[in-house]
């Protein structure tokens, strides 16, 4: 009786992870199956997918000196990025934890921190333009002010502006773990530190940094995993210039070199897995979940 | 522990400074704390003197943790004075008042073991790493969790914990221990325990403990001065016996258990007697000492001081006693409506016709050699003489 119940209680377990299991088959696993696979086919100009084994693909990507670029560049964006988010995200969570006293407030503010997210990614992005271009708000209000004498150039379609996009976008990924993490805080811990002769930025770099670091580890991997594989941004803001790994990408599918896509996209995907790992190493993220 | 309690005081810390030498005097001096529109804590005077076991009772909301929380320095008086020693200490950040404060939920840091928690305190005087983890470890010796030094908090049981909080606490070598309701987390066995433990402590220590609390017995079985609070204001300050022998309010009174309050109107005096009259029409003698009709009295009764009888006569007159004791008696009449046996005692409640409550403890003994049943009709009495009057 009792293997027989077990069994059932299996059979239901099965049948309740099935859903969700489907889902990820069929959307996750199958595609990136099918990009391991188009990674090793050859290709010709008019013929753009010839089914084969060969590993000449991933010979080219390491090989080929471009591929070294992209990746400098998208690794120095990734951590600026993540420097100018982490040290945003930690302080607007601070100050959303701990000098918010009412929770309704809280609330407030939070979903203030969201509104960006009411459109779309591209027209935030598109949104810019007007802001930072030749003609735009920022330069004419240097100019008259007379800070500078002319139009600054680097504003728009330029690595300063990518990151300026990036940190728009991505912020609130930092925010809402860190948030999270912080909120578990007990208030008591910070008058603990305070009785035991903490000064402000001891009981922060002591108390609250540690505490958060699942939080922060959380909210790295989204904004370094968004920031390696984007191209969206790069597209609108570094205008055309700027080669991250993302845009090399869609450079190469945009000319039906799929299989050289491929191997590209195996390889990022890798390099974003081990950085991934090493962040986990760095916290415990399962007890935040 | 003899041998702990000297190396307590002869391990050196460098950097350290003690506001006073050990043990300081704390005194209030109307002290007021408002949140907005509401008085938390209204002009307070109280002393505590070097040394003192003092608990701060009352029930919840009454201000007994604001007030500590205000002579730690994590919370600011809105008006009046705290002295600790010889320093006013109002406007000073918590770490130059000398005290030290253990919180209710023990504030241990998750992130740290034992030893650095208990060390967290001289890290911050920017004591070496090696001398500030040995000065933790005598600490936690103190308090018998030498064995737990490198445990992280989450995985010792709560009693431990609180050890650890403790030895934090005092690693600081305050001259004042602040402790906001220590043993509310603890269950019942392990309560009565600490309860001993913090009591030793204190006297090998030598200063002074602030103990907030709820618990009217805990407050008895440890304080040399209790403080019963109650809306903000202090009733009573005194030793635990008087505070209990001798209530000063109706509040004190009924919060310190085991007393029946009546409180009522004089509407009769008879040969040094003034007949009293409650809401509920039960009547009572209390010695007269000056009253006249009309006013109003209040009196309290010790529930271990009435004597219950299945007798029907009525005792609401001034009578002599049957027994041949000397003094009058007084008396209503009731049903008893439930009965608790508490092993030493037996707890009868009666309910006296016109529906005030009597509570009545009896010893098991006397219980038993002739038990009652819920519903019977009884009648209790008591010595005029063992009334406490109180304030009105």
């Amino acid at each position: 009786m009792k293997v027989v119940a077990g069994k059932l209680a299996n059979g239901a377990a099965y049948l309740q992870v099935a859903p969700l299991a489907l889902v990820f088959a069929i959307f996750f696993v199958l595609p990136i199956g099918l990009v391991v696979v188009v990674s090793f086919f050859d290709y010709q100009t008019y013929d753009i997918l010839i089914p084969d084994f060969t590993f000449q693909n991933y010979i080219d990507v390491f090989t080929q000196s471009v591929t070294y670029q992209t990746y400098w560049i998208t690794v120095r964006f990734c951590l600026t990025v993540w420097a100018i988010t982490f040290v945003l995200g930690f302080t607007i969570a601070y100050y959303l934890t701990f000098h918010v006293r009412t929770l309704t407030m809280q609330i407030v503010l939070f979903l203030l921190c969201t509104i960006p997210f009411w459109t779309s990614i591209v027209i935030r992005m598109i949104s810019w333009i007007p802001l930072l271009g030749r003609n735009g708000v920022v330069n004419s209000a240097l100019i008259n002010l007379g800070i500078v004498p002319e139009p600054l150039e680097w504003l728009l379609y330029s690595e300063f502006a990518v990151i300026i996009g990036y940190v728009h976008l991505y912020t609130l990924f930092m925010i809402v773990p860190i948030f999270n993490s912080m909120m578990r805080i007990d208030k008591s811990l910070l008058e603990a530190a305070e009785d035991a002769g903490a000064s402000g930025w001891q009981t922060v770099w002591l108390v609250v940094l540690p505490l958060c670091k699942p939080g922060i580890a959380i909210g790295s991997i989204f904004v370094i995993a968004m920031v390696m594989g984007d191209f969206v941004t790069v597209n609108v803001l570094g205008g055309g210039q700027i080669a991250s790994v993302g845009k090399a990408i869609a450079t190469e599918l945009s000319y039906l070199q799929f299989p050289p896509a491929a191997a590209n996209a195996m390889v990022l995907l890798g390099v974003v897995v081990l950085l991934i790992m090493l962040l986990m190493r760095f916290a415990d993220v399962r007890r935040e979940l | 522990m003899q041998v702990n309690g000297t190396a307590l005081k002869a391990a050196p810390v460098a950097g350290m400074q003690l506001v006073d030498t050990l043990g300081a005097d704390i005194e209030l001096v109307a002290v007021t704390k408002q949140f907005g529109a509401t008085m938390a804590v209204d002009a307070i005077d109280v002393r505590i003197p070097a040394g003192t076991y003092c608990c701060l009772l009352g029930p919840s909301g009454c201000g007994k943790t604001t007030t500590l929380r205000m002579i730690a320095g994590h919370e600011q008086a809105t008006s009046g004075d705290i002295l600790i020693g010889k320093q006013n200490v109002t406007g000073l950040p918590p770490t130059q008042r000398g005290t030290a404060m253990m919180f209710q939920s023990y504030a241990l840091f998750p992130h740290l073991s034992c030893v650095d928690n208990v060390a967290f305190s001289l890290r911050m005087r920017g004591i070496s790493k090696r001398e500030r983890r040995e000065t933790a470890r005598e600490f936690l010796r103190l308090v018998h969790m030498d064995e737990y030094g490198e445990r992280m908090p989450s995985q010792l049981s709560g009693g431990q914990q609180q050890r650890v909080a403790l030895a934090r606490a005092l690693v600081t070598r305050p001259s004042v221990l602040l402790l906001d309701e220590p043993l509310s987390a603890l269950d019942p066995f392990l309560r009565v325990r600490m309860r001993e433990e913090l009591k030793r402590l204190q006297a090998e220590l030598g200063i002074s403990f602030v103990h907030v609390t709820h618990s009217q017995e805990e407050a008895m079985a440890l304080a040399d001065l209790v403080v019963v609070m109650n809306e903000g204001r202090i009733e009573q300050a005194a030793a635990a016996r008087e505070v209990f022998e001798r209530p000063t309010t109706t509040f004190v009174a009924s919060f310190m258990g085991d007393h029946n309050v009546f409180r009522g109107a004089v509407t009769g005096i008879e040969s040094g007697y003034a007949t009293v009259s409650t809401d509920d029409r039960v009547s009572f003698a209390m010695p007269a000492a000056g009253r006249n009709v009309g006013d109003v009295a209040a009196v309290a009764i010790r529930s271990d001081r009435i004597a219950l009888s299945r007798a029907d006569a009525r005792l609401n007159a001034v009578g002599e006693h049957d027994d041949g004791v000397s003094g009058a008696v007084s008396g209503v009449a009731g049903t008893v409506a439930s009965i608790e046996y508490l092993g030493l005692w037996v707890k009868v409640r009666i309910e006296i016709d016109g529906g005030n409550d009597l509570t009545v403890a009896l010893p098991d003994r006397q219980f038993f050699d002739a038990p009652m049943d819920v519903g019977e009709q009884v009648s209790a009495a008591w010595d005029v003489d063992d009334l406490h009057v109180l304030e009105t």
